[in-house]
């Protein structure tokens, strides 16, 4: 038998290579989004070091490029964190999502995974635990190889900023509004979340002017969550009332 | 900001980033959450994207720009279209980038 003459290094292998396998579509992401991270925080007057250091232990996209967009400007440093955590926000659902497939796992290993959750990983992951594909080796193997991707693509923007004279005639200023379109298109679930999205949209560009400034995406989240939810019983009744006739 | 201020924003930053992610999970694994609680939260992802998509694509500037001028509303177009269709996300980035280049090449 071919598995019981494998040794540990073999199956350490097969791991490997089923982790790279897998995380391969979120490297091709990751890798030119991290590049134009990093470019656009060198940029922005963040040290190479902690261009890095930025992408190894927060590692969450948007967030990242929003950050760096805000200390261009010259935004405080609290308006800068607490964006942060109202953008990251929604990874609150997807950890309470996979809370029951993780209960198995010894805690050290469930406080690496939620480290290395964002919204690519979460997604691959949630369709892999529903069809009874557990494996937690090729699990963290993927995060890793994703992780790393993100890391990599960021060091190689830092270093290539300099070198870049302007970002403008590479299009990387439009990377954060096409990342949030495909993960916004990728939310579009339905009515009521459809109804969310448009009214978190309007209230995003209302607030502004209203005098919300930083807190105007905060606030239009929390508004458009909660018309969503109350809206939700309503339209799906419609909807139900008008399929039955 | 200085290099150390934004060595302290970046631990601040990981700190309320992995806070929400550890939490749930930490938590709630032997537990279900409160119905309202999920209900509410199952909105925050669409409502958040929602916000940040109509502030960078319509407010690229940062006050409103309907203008034939506003590059990014032209070319989010496309994008949620491609997006729609395939929902890929490295498809949707390269295209966005690819027509701001282009567009920028051939029309100054």
């Amino acid at each position: 038998m071919e598995e019981t003459l494998e040794r540990p290094a073999g199956r350490l292998g097969a791991t490997a290579r089923e982790s790279v396998r897998l995380a391969l579509p979120i490297v091709l992401g990751y890798v030119p989004v991290g590049f134009a991270y990093g470019v656009l925080a060198v940029k922005s007057g963040v040290s190479p070091l902690n261009t890095a250091l930025m992408s190894v232990i927060v590692f969450a996209g948007s967030a990242q490029l929003i950050a760096v967009g805000l200390l261009a400007v010259g935004a405080p440093a609290l308006s800068v964190v607490l964006t942060t955590f109202v953008v990251n926000l929604r990874h609150l659902l997807m950890s309470a999502a996979l809370a029951p497939h993780l209960a198995p796992w010894p805690r050290r290993l469930l406080a690496l995974f939620c480290f290395q959750m964002t919204d690519e990983t979460f997604a691959l992951h949630l369709s892999r635990f529903s069809r009874g594909d557990t494996d937690r080796g090729v699990t963290l193997g993927v995060n890793c190889t994703a992780h790393a991707s993100w890391v990599a693509g960021g060091v190689l923007g830092a270093f290539s900023g300099s070198l870049i004279g302007d970002v403008r005639p590479l299009g990387l200023d439009f990377a954060l509004p096409a990342m949030f379109i495909a993960l916004l298109c990728g939310q579009l679930k339905g009515r009521p979340h459809l109804l969310a999205g448009l009214a978190a949209a309007g209230l995003a560009l209302l607030l502004p002017r209203l005098g919300f400034g930083q807190w105007s995406v905060l606030a239009a989240t929390a508004l458009a969550a909660t018309l969503g939810m109350l809206a939700a019983p309503r339209l799906e009744k419609s909807a139900a009332a008008r399929s039955g006739r | 900001m200085d290099q150390r201020t934004i060595f302290l924003v970046i631990l601040g930053m990981a700190a309320v980033t992995y806070g929400p992610r550890l939490a749930p999970a930490w938590l709630l694994s032997r537990r279900e959450l409160n119905p309202l609680l999920a209900r509410w939260l199952s909105f925050v992802p669409v409502a958040v994207l929602g916000a940040l998509t109509a502030q960078s694509v319509l407010a690229p500037a940062g006050s409103l720009d309907l203008s034939a001028g506003n590059l990014f509303l032209w070319a989010a177009v496309p994008c949620f279209v491609l997006a729609l269709r395939t929902g890929s996300f490295f498809g949707v980035v390269a295209l966005g980038l690819a027509i701001v280049a282009g567009t920028r090449l051939f029309l100054g």
